[in-house]
């Protein structure tokens, strides 16, 4: 699906401190239960947003100023470890979140942000250090996607991107479409592959 | 000469249409077969209607309920109406793309990942890919296996490839002779706490050494299924005669000649002497003793003799206060010895450990004992296949006299999406793979450890080595 091209965007970024932030936490599995996209922005970090009661939790960092304006998080090590539900992704993008700057991210959750538009960066734990700081004093930054940037007050730090990343996320590009461009090359890999691997195709033995 | 490759290079190799990017990091890769669930499946299809694009090829995928449904023993009762819509969805979209489904009361259903190996479906060299992260259990086969998001599913169906960032490469060795009594799963626990939950993030590990040529297919099954915890996205092990002999003679298996050509090629899937790994990490098999988790990641880990932590001896302050914070949810203190922690909770089952093996593991101890008072305990085995194969052998009579419930099939309290669900501030030994915050249930805590553990703690009513079992 084409989603929302991302080009540059100041806002304020959320700090949330912890390693290993994983997916059950930012989507927990009752909001797993649909057949669409519709409704995650409810559901993203649920156990944390909300109390029992179902109020808000005052000392949850995107239920207080300035953070409830934050459109990028700042995060620990290996974010959106675990399961591999997209749902995670649809619904950060949902309630607003454009970008998560990490030292590291989780391999598939890296993948399905770059495939929703969500811009995973990557970047040194001294560079996610010092983003923290300013993220926790509450004052704002700039992403620029094409110049690899991000603006701090007083300070510009370049983050790495693949090249096809960038273009994909700055087009709001479906990959499904671009990849079917190459039917023809598809198509003949896998007649040769398959073709030297005959025990793959062999009529699939059927034991119900 | 060629440079030396490793296993998982060749693997990639072998399943590259072209480059994507410069360097050759980003590639188009091929994939041999999928196997899709209830859940992480339907927005993908919705995805192929609204662009009117059919399924590549849907013979390579197979489409198992799993995730949501009931493991009651009697399990047509009614499923509430979500549920019924995801598991009709699933079913449509299978019949509409052309795609071989196993429902809830198919005769082999059961936890995808345990269906797959136990058809014959998952060979050595093959790539799979698939909506969950445990794709990595078909390592094992020396086959690429890892887990992707919905949007790659989609893609994955439309296009039988997948834009694929190459990984780097890990070798994981396990030298020295693992002590009686220790298995796959303590093997794997203790390797991810050695290197941590993200320690192979960017990589494909290989796992080799003599206690890996060792197990049993069941036991790298393990081993491979929760090298995801660690970050790891493809975790590889060279097929060797353990592995043809579990792949011949299965249902949807290759037979007769083409079995023949197939072993041929087979035994070329190993890394080349002198080949590469960006990291090595080398681990003694006599060091390691029975593992059980005392906080929320899988790397917060300990041998079961050991002590609770305390966070305050930690040097870094990340890991601190991380350490801190899962005792405070855990509701553990430092100190105490890991075998004095009550449980309210048993559970064994999921893909990481219930297979036909885990079961006996688990019959061995249960055998003529009884489970605590206060302890609810239940037993889920990885497919229906399994659970005949355990009634056959008459496992479910020792489950059932020792006072475990004997369930059908299905991924149940490793993620509760059904009715087992832990309750808030109840603790639970399982031989699942996660123990995140509110994974069995909200406010429910899991400590993981392997199936035999898990049966020894429900005897024992808290944690304690099954080693010493009945001695102590
Ligand atoms: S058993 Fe657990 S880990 Fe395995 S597929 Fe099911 S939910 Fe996922």
């Amino acid at each position: 699906m084409p989603f929302e091209p991302f080009t540059r965007l100041t806002a304020h970024i959320a700090p949330l401190r912890a390693s290993n932030i994983d997916t059950d936490v930012i989507m927990p599995k009752i909001f797993l239960k649909g057949i669409d996209r519709k409704g995650l922005d409810a559901g993203v970090f649920h156990d944390l947003r909300f109390l029992p009661n179902g109020t808000p939790d005052p000392k949850f960092v995107l239920n207080r100023a300035p953070w409830t304006e934050a459109r990028f998080l700042v995060a620990g090590d290996n974010f959106g470890c675990g399961s591999s539900r997209e749902h995670a992704v649809w619904g950060l993008l949902q309630l607003g979140i454009r970008a998560i700057i990490a030292p590291s991210f989780a391999g598939i959750f890296f993948d399905n942000c770059a495939r929703n538009g969500l811009l995973a960066i990557e970047a040194g734990s001294d560079d996610v250090d010092h983003i923290m700081d300013h993220a926790r004093a509450g004052a704002k930054v700039t992403i620029d996607l094409p110049a690899q940037t991000i603006e701090t007050v007083g300070s510009t730090i370049a983050f790495d991107i693949s090249e096809r990343r960038k273009f994909m996320l700055m087009n709001g590009l479906d990959a499904v479409g671009l990849t079917l461009k190459r039917r023809d090359e598809i198509a003949a890999f896998e007649a040769s592959y398959l073709a030297e691997r005959g025990w793959l195709t062999e009529p699939e033995r059927i034991d119900r | 000469m060629p440079a030396p490759k490793t296993l998982y290079d060749k693997l990639v190799e072998s399943h590259r249409v072209c480059s994507l990017g410069e360097n050759d990091d980003e590639l188009l890769l091929y994939v041999d077969r999928t196997v899709l669930n209830e859940y992480t499946s339907p927005q993908a299809f919705t995805g192929l209607r609204e662009a009117g694009r059919r399924v590549w090829r849907p013979e390579t995928a197979l489409g198992v309920v799993d995730h949501v449904n009931s493991t009651r023993p009697d399990r047509d009762v009614l499923l509430n109406e979500e549920r019924d819509i995801q598991s009709a969805y699933f079913a449509k979209n299978c019949t509409d793309f052309g795609i071989e489904l196993f429902d809830l009361f198919h005769r082999q259903q059961g936890i995808e990942h345990v269906v797959m190996p136990e058809l014959g479906l998952i060979l050595p060299g093959e790539v799979i890919a698939a909506g969950d992260s445990h794709t990595t259990t078909y390592g094992a086969f020396g086959s690429l296996g890892f887990g992707i998001g919905t949007s790659d599913i989609e893609h994955l169906l439309a296009t039988q490839t997948l834009v694929y960032r190459r990984l780097k490469n890990m070798l994981i060795r396990i030298d020295g002779v693992l002590p009686v009594g220790i298995t796959a799963k303590d093997v794997i626990m203790a390797v991810i706490r050695e290197i941590g939950a993200s320690g192979a993030t960017g990589f494909a590990v290989e796992f080799a050494g003599p206690a890996i040529s060792g197990f049993s297919m069941e036991g790298r099954m393990t081993i491979c299924n929760m090298a995801v915890e660690c970050g790891a996205r493809g975790a590889l092990m060279a097929p060797d005669e353990t592995t043809f002999r579990y792949i011949e003679g299965r249902p949807r298996a290759p037979r007769g000649a083409q079995l023949h050509a197939a072993r041929e090629s087979w035994s070329r899937l190993r890394s080349d002497p002198g080949a590469t790994f960006e990291r090595t990490v080398e681990i003694d098999a006599a060091e390691i003793e029975p593992m059980v988790t005392w906080g929320t990641s899988p790397d917060q880990a300990a041998p079961i003799s050991a002590s609770i932590p305390n966070p305050d001896d930690e040097p870094d302050a990340d890991r601190k206060r991380d350490a801190s914070r899962a005792l405070t949810y855990m509701g553990l203190e430092p100190g105490a010895a890991l075998s004095s922690i009550r449980i309210d909770h048993a559970f064994i089952g999921s893909c990481t450990n219930a297979r036909i093996e885990d079961l006996r593991a688990a019959a061995t101890v249960l055998s003529g004992r009884k489970v605590a008072a206060g302890v609810k305990a239940i037993i889920v085995p990885g497919s229906s296949e399994v659970r005949r194969q355990a009634e056959t052998e008459g496992l479910d009579r020792i489950f059932l006299d020792a006072g475990f419930e004997w369930r059908q099939s299905g991924c149940s309290m490793c993620l509760a999406m059904n009715d087992d669900v832990i309750a808030p501030g109840k603790r639970c030994a399982s031989s699942t793979n996660r123990n995140f915050e509110g994974r069995q249930g909200a406010g429910a805590r899991t400590h993981l450890m392997s199936p035999a553990m898990v049966a020894a703690a429900a005897v024992a009513g808290h944690l304690c080595d099954v080693r010493t079992l009945g001695t102590a």
